[in-house]
């Protein structure tokens, strides 16, 4: 079996993001970027797949500018085997994404995908979906735990209600929680080795894939800032403020 | 041209994000049409039907419908969007996983979790954890919008009298299949349209620890929530969490106890009315966002709290 991951580099889940004065996007200069964190969980799922014997081969695959190389050999040294950066400048759309990522699967016809449920920066969650329906393939959204029962998958789902267990048949795409599993750390050694492991480059171009935004961003804003608040030295201070001034119990 | 509306459902009844998705939706283009997929479903049809900003139901009917799976609905709504101008659901776990399946079929680029209607192209988003807005205009043809919830009205749920049409089913898709839904069963307001909502974090230490938030919540009649921390470490059910990748959650009064305040957890609060913090670290970011903090031990202020409020000759329900 062979999976495809697809993996994101992003602003770091820990920077304090900020909005840029002229209102164009994020100050993004000089700030910390990572990999999307649930696409970290999308990797380790694909290699414990691997480590317990059931899959051969693993793809890691990002869409973006140059250095989002970067994400991708992070892959590779937690143990993906090879490497795909499909180049673009700008903003990408998740819809583009799933186009270009579609040509990679008529190429390599892997029997999963596997990508986070969604992206930290743009938050849009769409691209695993819109691939399914590029693919006219199942779709296993939103997984915390996965089972595989030969060609079939079992799935369980977090939904707003609790949980959902479907089964999908392979091939298919999963949008992984974060509740999956917990990512491990590359090693040392196996960082150098990554180094030494395959990245192919394409361009949209290359795939034929028309990658121009259909949604125009016209203004970015810093959210409403909320008013200080005060401290209370006790519970009885707290319950008669909610009661008295807040007036909401 | 009209809006389209994905009718979230439980085949019994309309669930309620459906009813501030229609107030989205019409906010678009008064003309709202409702599509309603599921099985055995005739009673939601009626309910829909009779709200005011309701012009039309669709009505579509199968077994393979029963259990909402977005390979079976999509096909429908992509058959049924030819005569529509945007097509819309709530953001939530439903809209979520079923829009952009269809906006995808349809080669279109969706808008999702939008807060705001600034014209029929043009919406607010929140991007980054909410840590920014951003206005954007749709240049597709047709629009696929998911709306977040909280950010809009309920709508009316009576004073109309659309018609309602049946339409055909499409087929079903055989490689996916619906198992079980685990759904957990609460006397306890919805989280999401929660008036008052008190949350736990790591600092409750165990899921027994979390009986000192239950008490309080069936006193003021409040759900309750969880930061992520307290679910992976498995205090409490995933359906808790609040933030960025969970719920998002806009109560009257929020009060988050032994929550440090990570971006992601603000994400899914921070809009609250009033948000009281208790946390035994004063430094902590939850502080910077609270009306009332109370820097504390929460074990020693829960049971305080819940003796206080016990004093007090009312509580608003």
């Amino acid at each position: 079996m062979k999976i495809l991951v697809a993996v994101k580099r992003v602003i770091d889940y820990n920077v304090q993001v900020r909005v840029k004065e002229d209102g164009t996007g994020v100050v993004t200069d000089n700030v910390k970027m990572s990999s999307n964190p649930p696409d970290d969980n999308a990797i380790e799922e694909a290699v414990k797949i691997k480590e317990a014997g059931k899959a051969t081969e693993i793809i890691a695959i990002t869409v973006g500018e140059e250095k989002s190389q970067e994400t991708v050999r992070k892959a590779l040294a937690v143990g993906a085997d090879r490497g795909i950066l499909i180049k673009t400048e700008g903003t990408v759309e998740p819809l583009a994404v799933a186009k270009a990522l579609q040509k990679i699967v008529d190429k390599e016809k892997p029997d999963l995908v596997f990508m986070g449920k969604q992206a930290i920066d743009d938050d849009c969650n769409q691209t695993g979906q819109m691939l399914s329906a590029l693919l006219n393939w199942p779709q296993a959204t939103f997984a915390s735990k996965i089972e595989i029962k030969d060609k079939i998958l079992e799935v369980t789902r977090e939904i707003d209600e609790g949980l959902e267990t479907i089964e999908v048949n392979l091939p298919a795409i999963v949008t992984c929680d974060l509740r999956l599993n917990e990512p491990r750390y590359a090693s040392l050694p196996n960082i150098m080795k990554a180094k030494k492991k395959p990245i192919e480059i394409f361009t949209a171009a290359d795939l034929g894939v028309d990658i121009t935004p259909r949604v125009q961003q016209i203004k970015v804003e810093e959210p409403p800032k909320r008013k200080a608040g005060i401290k209370v030295a006790s519970v009885a201070e707290l319950v008669s403020k909610l009661k008295n001034e807040a007036k909401v119990i | 041209m009209s809006v389209l509306l994905i009718a979230e459902h439980n085949n019994k009844e309309v669930k309620p994000f459906t009813l501030n998705a229609i107030t989205a939706a019409s906010q678009m283009d008064t003309d709202v049409h409702v599509l309603l997929i599921g099985n055995n479903c005739g009673d939601v049809a009626k309910a829909l039907s009779e709200m005011s900003a309701v012009k039309k139901v669709l009505h579509a009917e199968a077994a393979h419908y029963e259990n909402y799976l977005a390979e079976n609905f999509a096909p429908l709504v992509v058959k049924v969007s030819e005569n529509y101008s945007h097509i819309v659901s709530s953001a939530n776990t439903f809209g979520k996983n079923l829009m952009p399946r269809i906006a995808a079929h349809l080669d279109i680029s969706q808008v999702s979790d939008i807060t705001k209607v600034i014209s029929s192209d043009t919406f607010i988003r929140p991007i980054y954890a909410g840590n920014a807005f951003a206005t954007v205009k749709s240049i597709d043809k047709k629009k696929c919008i998911t709306i977040r919830p909280t950010s809009f009205e309920p709508c009316e749920t009576s004073g109309g009298s659309a018609p309602i049409e049946k339409m055909e089913a499409t087929e079903e898709f055989t490689l996916s299949k619906f198992i079980k839904r685990e759904e957990v069963k609460s006397d306890r307001p919805e989280l999401g349209t929660a008036r008052i909502v008190i949350s736990g974090g790591r600092g409750m230490q165990n899921g027994e620890n979390f009986k000192l938030i239950a008490d309080i919540a069936d006193k003021l009649n409040a759900a309750i929530g969880a930061s992520r921390a307290a679910v992976d470490a498995g205090y409490i059910s995933n359906e808790h969490q609040v933030g960025q990748t969970g719920k998002v959650v806009v109560p009257d009064l929020y009060i988050a106890v032994g929550i440090s305040g990570a971006i992601q957890h603000l994400a899914g609060m921070k809009e609250s009315k009033i948000i009281v913090a208790i946390n035994k670290d004063g430094e902590a970011p939850i502080f910077s966002v609270a009306d009332y903090g109370l820097e504390a031990d929460l074990f020693e202020a829960l049971p305080q709290f819940l003796e206080e409020l016990n004093k007090l000759n009312s509580i608003q329900k």
